[in-house]
Order: C-alpha cells, then sequence, then structure tokens
C-alpha cells in the first residue's frame, strides 16, 4: 500500500467530491482542492474564519464551508472561483449547515435549534422550518433527494414532517408514539421511514412515505435500547443495534424479527475466523471480526505487525464501562451492511473503532480506528 | 401335700431331665409310679415277702439308708427299729421333698409369671419400638421435604435477588440517563437564556441574509415552478406514484418468487410420484392383490390429475394453490405409508417369520377391517331407516277413509292448485267462447247492415242521377253533399271494419 505526501489540514476536513474527481482540505481558514490523481492544487479559496465544517454538493461544482462561531456560510465554486456566496444568519447563531441533494439549497440550523432556514442558491427563496429537535439524527435525506424526513418536538411531542425537496412544500406532518424521538431514517428505495426512540426506551416506528405507521417494533422493555440502526441496501433489511449486546435484523414484509445475532465475549462458533493483530508494541488491540478470510498484512511506519489465527474458543478481551456514566460504551454502536447485500459488520462494546464502512465492489471492508487503519478482504471459496 | 402335687411331681420324675443337684442315681433302679398311700397292698402280698422285704432293703441302700436286715447266720431278718427308722427317714425325705416341691412350684409359678410378664413387656416394647421407628422414617420423610423445600426457596430467593440486581442495574443506568439528559437541556437554558440576555441589551441587531453574486441554475436545468394548487397535487401524485411503484415492483418479484416455489413443489410431486410407481411394481409379489389394486388405481388418478392440473398451472387462484398443496400432502401421505409397510416388512423379516404369500401387513389389514366396519355400519343404518319407513307404512292403515285421503298426501296441495288452475283455464275458455260468438253475430249483422245500406246508396243514388239535370247549381250542391256524403259513407263504412 502506498502512501502520498501529508498535507495539512485542521479539524479532519478533508473530503473528496462525489465524482471522485477532486480533493477539498480545510487548513484554518483556507480551503484547498487539489486534484485526485496528480495531488496538484487546482484552487484556494480563502474563508473569512476558521471553517468548522465543510461539504461538497451533490454534484461536485459547490463546496460549503461554514463557520459556526460567526455564523457565516461560504459557498465556493468549483466553476467559476470568481463566483462567492456568503449566508449570514445574523444573531440567531448556527449550528450546522449542510446541502440539500439538489446541491442547490443550504440548510442552516440555527442555535439551539430553534429553526432551519432553507436558502436557496436559485432564487430569492427563503424557507423556514420552527422547531427542528436536537437528536442523534433528526433530519434525513431519502436516496433519491426527492423527499426530508424532519424530526421536530412542540408542546412535548414528537412530530415528523416530510418534505419535498423541489420547492420544500411540506407533504406530510404527523405526531410519532415516542417519548424522545432520537432519529430517523430512510430506507434506500425512499418508501419506508424508520424512526426510533432514545435510548432509555427500544421502540422502532415504521412509517410510509405517505405517512402511516407500517408497524413499530420493540424488543424489550426497561432496559436502554436502541444505539445504532442501518438499512440493508435492497431495504429487504433493517438492522438493529442495541445496548443489550444483540443486533435483531427485521424483514421487510411483516416487520417483524427475522433473526438476531449475539455477541459473546467468548467466540466458539467453529465457522468463526478470528484474527489477533499482534505488535511488538507491548499494547495488543484486538480485532472482533467474524469473516471468511484474510489475504493481507498490514505494516505502519516502522511498526511490525502481523495477523495471527488463535484456536478457538478465543476470548475476547472486554472492558467494563462505567455503569453510572450515561451513554455507556456497551452495545452495537456502528452496523454496516456490505453493498450486494450478503454481509453484515458490527461493533460491540468499547473498541476504538472510529468508523466501518464497506467498500462499494462489496468484499472488503475499512475500519478506522484511534491510531490504526485495517482494511478486510474477503475471498471467497466457490470460485476455487 | 395335695394330690396334684404329687402327680405334678411325678410327671416330672418321669418326664424331665435330671436335675444337677440330685445325689442319688437311678440307673440302675427302675423307677415305679409314685402313687398315694390308699392302702394298697399290690405291691406286697403274702407270697412275695421275702421278694418285697429284699426289695425294699435293696432301694433303702440304694437311697442310702442302713440295711433294715440284719444277718443271723445266713437268714435275713427284718430289724423292725431300722426298718421303721429307715421308714421315718424316708417320712422325712418325703416331707422335704414335697416342701421342695412346694417350693419350686412356687418358683416355678413365679418364673412363669416373670416369663409373662417379661413377654407382654416384650410385646409391648416391640410395638414401640415399631412406632417410633415409623415415627422416625416420617420425621424423616418430613425432615427430606423441609430440606428440598428449603433447596427450592434459596434457589428462588437467588431469582429474586438477581431480578433485584438486574431492575436495579436497569434503574440505575436510567437514572444515569436521565440525569446527563437533564443536564444537558440545563447548559441549553442557561445558554439560551444567556443569549437571550444578550439580544436584549444588545442594540446593533445583525441582519439575516445573503450575498450572492449571482444566481445559479438549477441542477436538472428546468426551471422552477410557481407555487400552485397544482404543484400540491402533483407532489402528493409523485408521492404515490413512488410508492406504487414500489409496491409493484415488490409484487412482481413476489410473483417470480410464487412461480418459483410453485415449480419446485411441481417437481417434488412429480419425483415423488416416480418414486411411489416402480416401487409400487416391485412389492407386487409380496402384497396382496387389494392394496395394489388400490394403489394402481391412485397412480392411475394422480395422474389424471396432474394432467388436468397442468393446465391450472399458471393460474394463481388460490383453488389451483390449494389443489397443489393438496396433492403434494397425498402423495407425501402415500409415501409415508409406503415406507412404514417396508418398515414393517423388515421388521417381519428381522423377527424371523417368512413372509407369506397369503400374509398381508398389519396395516393393510387394519385398513380393510376399518373399511368393512364402516361398511357394515353404513348397510345397518340403511337397513333400520328401511325398517322405519315400512313400519311407518305398515302401521298407518287406521281408517280407511284417512287412508284414502292420506294415500295421496304429499300431492293433495299440488293436486288443490291444479285443480283450480283448471277451474280459471275453464272459465276462461268459456269466457272466449262467448266471445267469439257475440263477434260472430256481430260479424253477420254487421255484413246484413251494409247490404242494406249498399243497396240504399245505390237507389239514392240512381234517384240523384236522375234528378241532376234539373239545375246546376243544385248539381254542383248536390255533387259536393254528394261527394261529401260518399267520403263520410266511405268513412262509416271502413270504421266499423276496425274493431273487428
Amino acid at each position: 500500500m502506498n502512501f502520498s505526501e501529508v498535507f495539512k489540514q485542521s479539524n479532519q476536513l478533508c473530503k473528496v467530491s462525489p465524482d471522485g474527481k477532486y480533493l477539498a482540505t480545510c487548513v484554518q481558514y483556507r480551503l484547498v482542492v487539489r486534484d485526485v490523481n496528480t495531488l496538484q492544487i487546482l484552487q484556494l479559496y480563502t474563508c473569512l474564519d476558521q471553517v468548522a465544517s465543510m461539504e461538497w454538493s451533490s454534484d461536485s461544482l459547490f463546496i460549503l464551508c461554514a463557520m459556526y462561531k460567526r455564523g457565516l456560510v461560504q459557498v465556493w465554486s468549483l466553476e467559476q472561483p470568481d463566483w462567492h456566496c456568503k449566508i449570514d444568519e445574523g444573531s440567531i447563531g448556527l449550528v450546522s449547515s449542510r446541502w440539500s441533494p439538489d446541491g442547490r439549497h443550504i440548510l442552516n440550523t440555527t442555535e439551539f435549534h430553534l429553526r432551519v432556514t432553507v436558502w436557496s442558491l436559485c432564487n430569492k427563496s427563503v424557507s423556514y422550518i420552527k422547531y427542528p429537535k436536537a437528536c442523534q439524527k433528526g433530519m434525513d435525506f431519502s436516496a433519491d433527494g426527492r423527499y426530508m424526513a424532519l424530526a421536530e418536538r412542540r408542546d412535548c411531542k414528537d412530530y415528523i414532517s416530510v418534505f419535498v425537496c423541489d420547492d420544500w412544500h411540506l407533504l406530510r406532518h404527523f405526531e410519532t408514539d415516542t417519548q424522545d424521538l432520537a432519529g430517523v431514517e430512510w430506507s434506500p428505495n425512499g418508501c419506508v421511514l424508520a424512526a426510533w426512540d432514545s435510548c432509555l426506551e427500544y421502540k422502532m416506528l415504521l412509517y410510509s412515505l405517505d405517512g402511516r405507521l407500517l408497524s413499530t417494533y420493540s424488543a424489550y422493555e426497561w432496559s436502554l435500547g436502541i444505539k445504532s440502526v442501518a438499512w440493508s441496501p435492497s431495504s429487504q433489511f433493517l438492522a438493529i443495534g442495541s445496548y443489550d449486546e444483540k443486533v435483531r435484523i427485521l424483514n421487510h414484509i411483516t416487520w417483524k424479527k427475522l433473526t438476531e445475532f449475539e455477541h459473546h465475549p467468548t467466540i466458539t462458533n467453529s465457522k468463526a475466523v478470528v484474527f489477533k493483530e499482534v505488535e511488538k508494541r507491548p499494547v495488543i488491540p484486538t480485532e472482533d471480526l467474524s469473516i471468511q478470510q484474510i489475504a493481507m498484512e498490514s505494516s505502519l511506519f516502522d511498526i511490525q505487525s502481523k495477523y495471527e489465527i488463535p484456536p478457538l474458543p478465543v476470548q475476547v478481551p472486554v472492558v467494563k464501562p462505567d455503569p453510572d456514566r450515561a451513554n455507556p460504551k456497551i452495545g452495537i454502536s456502528a452496523i454496516a451492511f456490505s453493498v450486494d447485500n450478503r454481509y453484515l459488520a458490527t461493533k460491540n462494546g468499547g473498541f476504538q473503532v472510529q468508523s466501518l464502512f464497506w467498500h462499494c465492489s462489496g468484499d472488503s471492508v475499512v475500519l478506522l480506528g484511534k491510531d490504526q487503519l485495517c482494511l478486510c478482504y474477503m475471498a471467497t471459496d466457490e470460485e476455487k | 401335700m395335695p394330690e396334684s402335687s404329687f402327680e405334678d411331681i411325678n410327671n416330672i420324675y418321669v418326664s424331665s431331665t435330671m436335675p444337677p443337684s440330685r445325689q442319688y442315681s437311678q440307673s440302675t433302679i427302675p423307677l415305679l409310679p409314685f402313687r398315694h398311700y390308699i392302702g394298697n397292698t399290690e405291691f406286697c402280698t403274702e407270697n412275695n415277702t421275702s421278694e418285697c422285704m429284699l426289695y425294699i432293703s435293696q432301694e433303702l441302700l440304694a437311697l442310702g439308708f442302713p440295711s433294715i436286715f440284719f444277718d443271723l447266720n445266713g437268714l435275713r431278718e427284718l430289724d423292725v427299729i431300722s426298718a421303721l427308722n429307715s421308714m421315718y427317714g424316708l417320712l422325712q425325705m418325703h416331707r422335704r421333698a414335697v416342701g421342695m416341691l412346694a417350693e419350686l412350684e412356687v418358683e416355678q409359678l413365679r418364673v412363669s409369671s416373670d416369663l409373662h410378664c417379661q413377654q407382654l413387656t416384650n410385646s409391648k416394647l416391640k410395638d414401640q419400638l415399631e412406632l417410633s421407628k415409623k415415627e422416625n422414617l416420617r420425621l424423616c420423610e418430613r425432615e427430606r421435604q423441609l430440606e428440598a423445600n428449603t433447596k427450592a426457596l434459596h434457589h428462588c430467593l437467588k431469582n429474586e435477588k438477581e431480578e433485584v440486581q438486574k431492575l436495579q442495574n436497569v434503574i440505575a443506568s436510567r437514572a444515569s440517563q436521565y440525569n446527563h439528559n437533564l443536564k444537558r437541556k440545563e447548559r441549553e437554558f442557561g445558554k439560551l437564556k444567556e443569549r437571550l440576555n444578550q439580544l436584549l441589551t444588545d442594540k446593533k441587531d445583525k441582519k439575516q441574509g445573503m450575498d450572492v453574486l449571482n444566481y445559479v441554475g438549477r441542477s436538472d436545468g428546468k426551471r422552477s415552478q410557481w407555487k400552485t394548487g397544482k404543484t400540491d397535487s402533483r407532489h402528493e401524485s409523485d408521492m404515490y406514484k413512488a410508492l406504487l411503484n414500489e409496491f409493484d415492483k415488490h409484487q412482481r418479484e413476489l410473483m417470480i418468487e410464487n412461480a418459483e416455489l410453485k415449480k419446485v413443489l411441481q417437481q417434488i410431486k412429480q419425483e415423488m410420484v416416480g418414486i411411489l410407481s416402480p416401487k409400487r411394481q416391485s412389492g407386487e409379489t409380496q402384497k396382496e392383490e387389494k392394496p395394489k389394486e388400490f394403489t394402481d388405481q391412485q397412480i392411475a388418478s394422480d395422474e389424471e390429475e396432474e394432467n388436468s392440473f397442468k393446465g391450472t398451472s399458471e393460474m394463481s387462484c388460490e383453488h389451483a394453490r390449494e389443489q397443489l398443496s393438496n396433492s403434494i400432502r397425498q402423495q407425501w401421505r402415500k409415501l409415508k405409508d409406503h415406507m412404514a409397510n417396508l418398515d414393517n416388512k423388515a421388521s417381519l423379516v428381522h423377527l424371523g417369520q417368512g413372509i407369506n404369500e397369503e400374509m398381508i401387513s398389519k396395516e393393510v389389514h387394519q385398513e380393510e377391517m376399518e373399511r368393512l366396519k364402516l361398511e357394515i355400519q353404513q348397510c345397518k343404518d340403511f337397513i333400520h331407516t328401511q325398517q322405519q319407513l315400512l313400519q311407518q307404512q305398515l302401521s298407518t292403515p287406521w281408517d280407511e277413509e284417512t287412508a284414502a285421503v292420506l294415500t295421496d298426501c304429499y300431492m293433495l296441495e299440488e293436486k288443490e292448485r291444479l285443480k283450480e288452475e283448471w277451474k280459471t283455464f275453464e272459465e276462461q275458455k268459456k269466457n272466449f267462447e262467448m266471445e267469439r260468438r257475440t263477434f260472430t253475430e256481430a260479424a253477420i249483422r254487421l255484413g246484413h247492415e251494409r247490404k242494406m245500406f249498399e243497396e240504399d246508396r245505390a237507389t239514392w243514388l240512381k234517384h240523384q242521377f236522375l234528378n241532376m239535370t234539373f239545375t246546376d247549381q243544385m248539381n254542383l250542391k248536390t255533387q259536393n253533399t254528394l261527394s261529401e256524403y260518399a267520403v263520410q259513407e266511405q268513412k262509416h263504412i271502413s270504421s266499423p271494419k276496425t274493431p273487428l
């Protein structure tokens, strides 16, 4: 594996454009755009303050730089470097800023989540959406970019509003039967909206696009509930990871539990292969993966590390989290389906894995830890 | 001394063993019955006095008494003194013996009563022992039960404690979550208050706005549209279209899946039929005729079914689906039966009994029995009902009148109706006849009248024609009137035709 030279960036703001041609990085108040192949600097923009968040538009033509402290958003164009756009939220403040799926509207969430302002780059229209909810995932766009679901809260009740992204017309507005709505997520086919309650209550609600409640699922009561949610790419399955260290899969026909996976600290399944990374350093992190085969070794700089396969049963070291703290580091915190719907990767417990992603070809997983990057390839035996 | 005591001692002497304290041996001298002196002279008579005396002296010598004889020149003379002394000694001995006997009797009584007492106490103690053993067992049993109880309760208690612990953990985690949320909200509230303060005191209000060089075109290149009622409905329709497309896609997938599964089921069914038919043929020699025919018929019917079913396999109606699943189940059942039969035969062979050609397997036999029983039951029912009906028939001739009335009681109603209809029919017929007659009469009359009228007309016309030469005006008038009259006449003539 080859690595390029090191480039400076701040705030972990380093993103490749959606069309894969450009790489944008932010260094303090500057925005640097490079070509992905040659890494030559193509454009350089200067913002008014240190950039807190940066995002490419979906058509890779514009980049949004948000500066929360000053309540400013600046938009830069790749085609016309002279073009500028500055959105000032004024005294109302700014907490988050993002593009709409069509790449022509910017949604700013003001301080204290008082409202969401929708600025249009095509015309002078401004839309306001009042009382969005400040939760884990309060806003989600459907995969085709046509609809937006927004969680709202008024009068101690949770609501979901569905907007048409074309002209921000409110399509549906309905109350949800949750104590404290924590997140909404569209299914990849855009027809079902999953909404789940906060971790104090295990409740998953499934709504159809037109606002009808399709089904409710609750695995158990009282103990801490849902921690992470993931749809399968074909919309056939919904995986729910919870604090009881189990992943439950619902099927899209009956919305009932199809199967559940446990995460035992002791791995005894004869089909599982455990790869234990052994380093020369005294600290030995272990990765818990049940996958079929491996075909690589990783070496980072001078530290020699290799993977060995210990015999079953393998005891995975578990650090008991402090139960008195809120949001304890137990349970399934990351779930990812592979692109071809065949595999499911889950992260349980307090392992230092920041992110978990599948490659779009569906045969490799990237794990990003605090100090490590791990790539796992899966080769199938059937071809042999 | 009482008599009985002597007899007792008699008995003792005769039957009991020698007491160890007895000093004198008695082995050489046979015992004579010890009688109470009742003046019996059997022992000694006048004849055998010397023998008796000898005998007595021997006995006395044996007992330790000095001899009662003293020798005088070879003659034994009875020494009266020593004889009396010996007698006195004997008496003394006797008295002592009696005393000892009495003592012994008393002793024996005491001993026997003691023994009796002992036995009683022994039995009592045994009973007590039994009771106490039972009591012990009972207590042991109770103790065991109580131990088991306590164990179960311990277990319950442990479970309950675990539950409580779990619930406490849950409560603790929830409490920490609530606290965390509360703190977060408080912090936010605090910030909000600060901000509010700041805004209220801050004079310069930063305006909100967007500053852009020029507006960019839409990503899809189209112009944006005005917001009207139409757009709302368009949005709704778009949404429903998306949903419907999804449903359609889903349904198509399900249909494809369904078709595939049906195909698989068909294949399975065919394979099962295939498996069953050659096997039946191989088992021909070992089975009875009847079952074989039965199964052949079944196979034939299945094949028919299959052929008829091929046409319906494309249809997805419920009937076809049920047919398929039923036929699969039937085949499966047959396969199972076949396997069971094979198992039976295998077990019979295993038991060493040769499979006779006339022997049929147990199940087939049972099936036959069941079938026959069912048939018998059905026939019986049939006969029973027939008998009942026959009895009814036979038991009802009370009167001839009533019988006559009742013979066709089932058809009575219809007969009545039929009669009524006939009546009405007859009436209508009569009416028609009458009407026809009147009509014919009317027609005849009309014919007559018409003839008459024609004659009159002819004469009148003749007169007119003859009078035509007198005046022109008169002619014209009369012509007009004639024409009118002719028309009227024609009308008159034509009109009565129509009702006929």
